[in-house]
């Protein structure tokens, strides 16, 4: 069994949505028709997105830092929003675990939305059709293309590489190495949809040094500035440095 | 939640046809028994007619909630073939044959085409109307649990994800139906008023007690998704600074409800009151004024669409969790 998967590693993701335009770019450009924009040069634009990245602030400022999460569909092991479809539109594939939306079947009912539990799915307000992520299906099984360009759009288009693309049930790839030793983890892990999609956290990158790294205890040639010496009869911490 | 005026439209009217058509198939399952006096076919059917009309204009308003309402025509019947895992599937079989069987059973009455199928031991005949009647009356619970089932099957949306959902739905469609029934036999069969009404208030009392039930409940709730469990930080303390989009988008207008905290506070006691308490006193004073069983329909009938207005919007989505901020 495959399930293919985005991770995406928080700690390196620097928000710049970089990922949402390509994403929107390759998915508003393809066979399957336009995502639709209402008022993209107006006051109040909207549209169709697969992908969008949000910011959140952690903590209390001063002691506060920026979180950028970009969400997409998670493609669920376990999906809510397919066995609700009334019309079989909504459908897991078996080969590879993604979740897609037949747009010739869908009657725009919506009810699957309510069953996805992270507002993964966006309505074409023109098509009148449910989308969603797709892990661009028409890319990565495009043989016209060269392989490394058989990756999903925003996988490719990150700058920092904070998104990483494969099976997550090949233990052997680097998605699974990254879950395993990265830390990944699920979102909203206690309604049991078992996302395919992980998340690294944000990890701190801190070194920690000790005052017996910058200053030998033993210090034998005593290169390194006197020791106190200590007083005759109490314990020393060597020979060499007490009388 | 935002509330759909097609699926406010498309609930209300088919219960009160639902409950209707359980009125009268009540009413004519008590008179086969000697219980009450046998109507005229025409009472039934002319009844069933009535009943008709709601369905009618339940199917009509379900139109709008599809993406285009030509889909109706082209695609609506990919909606029948999910009936093992969706309700709505199972909702979109219920309905068209609950309307046939209700269909026929008026047809069956206002033709007179009521031939004996069999004849109980204790010799009561058992004809045509009653057998569809008895398949109409399955139905019409069918449909009761399909459509509550839609609702209460999301176990995200912990408002709804309990078996009161379906109780309250039987209830409500019931108490408005059997107020209907009670107003046209004020009209129809003057001396048959006092024997719906009588089912209609305790109907209307269950029905009370059940969606009072459900608001204690949903008072209770605490939510079990969190900004912690949503982006998986352990940190008591998140915000949202950005959702990520400025013009607002699918999920900002899907799922909020865009009703201030007071209009909610105002709405609760005015649909308990409309849907429930007045027509109850209305009940009560229809037993020896008729035509105040009409005013308790219609009052009760717009107390029920503000009622599952409240219910939709009540229900508050994990997703929202996503969309807190424009920025």
């Amino acid at each position: 069994m495959t399930q293919l998967a985005l991770v995406i590693d928080l700690n390196v993701c620097v928000g710049c949505h970089a990922c949402v335009t390509s994403c929107k770019e390759w998915n508003t450009s393809g066979s399957a028709g336009p995502l639709c924009d209402e008022n993209p040069y107006g006051q109040d634009p909207t549209g169709t997105f697969f992908n969008r990245v949000q910011t959140f602030e952690i903590g209390t400022y001063p002691n506060s830092e920026t979180l950028h999460f970009p969400k997409s569909c998670l493609h669920c092991e376990d999906p809510p929003c397919v066995p609700v479809c009334p019309t079989g539109a909504s459908y897991k594939r078996k080969q590879d675990g993604i979740v897609l939306v037949d747009y010739d079947k869908c009657i725009g009912c919506k009810y699957c939305t309510w069953a996805c539990p992270y507002g993964a799915r966006e309505i074409d307000e023109k098509a009148k059709v449910m989308k969603k992520c797709t892990l661009c299906v028409d890319r990565i099984y495009d043989m016209s293309m060269p392989e490394a360009d058989r990756k999903p759009s925003c996988v490719k288009a990150c700058p920092t590489s904070a998104r990483l693309f494969g099976d997550i049930h090949d233990p052997e790839s680097a998605v699974s190495l990254a879950i395993r030793e990265e830390g990944g983890y699920a979102l909203m892990p206690e309604w049991g949809t078992q996302p395919a999609n992980h998340y690294l956290p944000r990890r701190k990158m801190k070194m920690k040094i000790h005052m017996d790294e910058l200053e030998r205890a033993d210090n034998p040639l005593k290169v390194d500035g006197h020791l106190p010496k200590p007083a005759k009869g109490a314990s020393s911490m060597d020979d060499a440095s007490a009388w | 939640m935002k509330p759909a005026f097609s699926v406010i439209f498309l609930t209300t009217l088919i219960g009160a046809a639902q409950g209707l058509f359980l009125a009268l198939f009540t009413h004519q399952s008590y008179a086969l028994f000697g219980l009450l006096p046998m109507q005229s076919d025409d009472f039934y059917g002319y009844g069933t007619a009535i009943a008709m009309v709601l369905l009618g204009g339940g199917l009509f308003a379900a139109v709008f909630h599809l993406g285009k309402p030509i889909y109706m025509v082209t695609r609506a019947w990919r909606g029948m073939t999910q009936w093992r895992t969706s309700w709505l599937s199972r909702e979109l079989i219920a309905l068209p044959a609950f309307m046939g069987i209700v269909f026929l059973y008026g047809v069956s009455h206002l033709a007179g085409f009521r031939p004996v199928l069999l004849t109980l031991p204790s010799g009561q005949p058992i004809d045509l109307s009653f057998v569809l009647g008895v398949v109409g009356t399955l139905l019409a619970f069918t449909l009761f649990v399909c459509t509550a089932m839609i609702y209460a099957c999301l176990r995200f949306l912990r408002e709804w994800y309990s078996p009161l959902t379906v109780i309250n739905y039987i209830l409500m469609g019931g108490s408005s139906g059997f107020i209907l029934a009670a107003f046209y036999a004020a009209s129809a069969a003057p001396d048959q008023a006092d024997f719906f009404a009588g089912w209609a208030i305790i109907i209307t009392v269950l029905a009370f007690a059940g969606r009072a039930a459900s608001l204690v409940r949903n008072a209770r709730l605490k939510p079990k998704s969190t900004m912690q469990t949503a982006i998986g930080v352990k940190h008591p303390t998140i915000v949202q600074r950005s959702m990520g989009a400025m013009g607002g988008t699918f999920n900002t207008r899907e799922f909020f409800h865009g009703k201030s905290l007071v209009f909610m506070r105002v709405i609760k006691p005015t649909f308990l009151v409309m849907a429930f308490v007045l027509p109850l006193a209305l009940l009560a004073l229809g037993l020896f004024s008729p035509a105040l069983l009409g005013v308790a329909f219609v009052i009760q009938y717009i107390g029920l669409m503000v009622e599952r207005w409240f219910f939709f919007a009540q229900a508050n989505h994990p997703q929202n969790l996503y969309y807190q901020t424009i920025g």
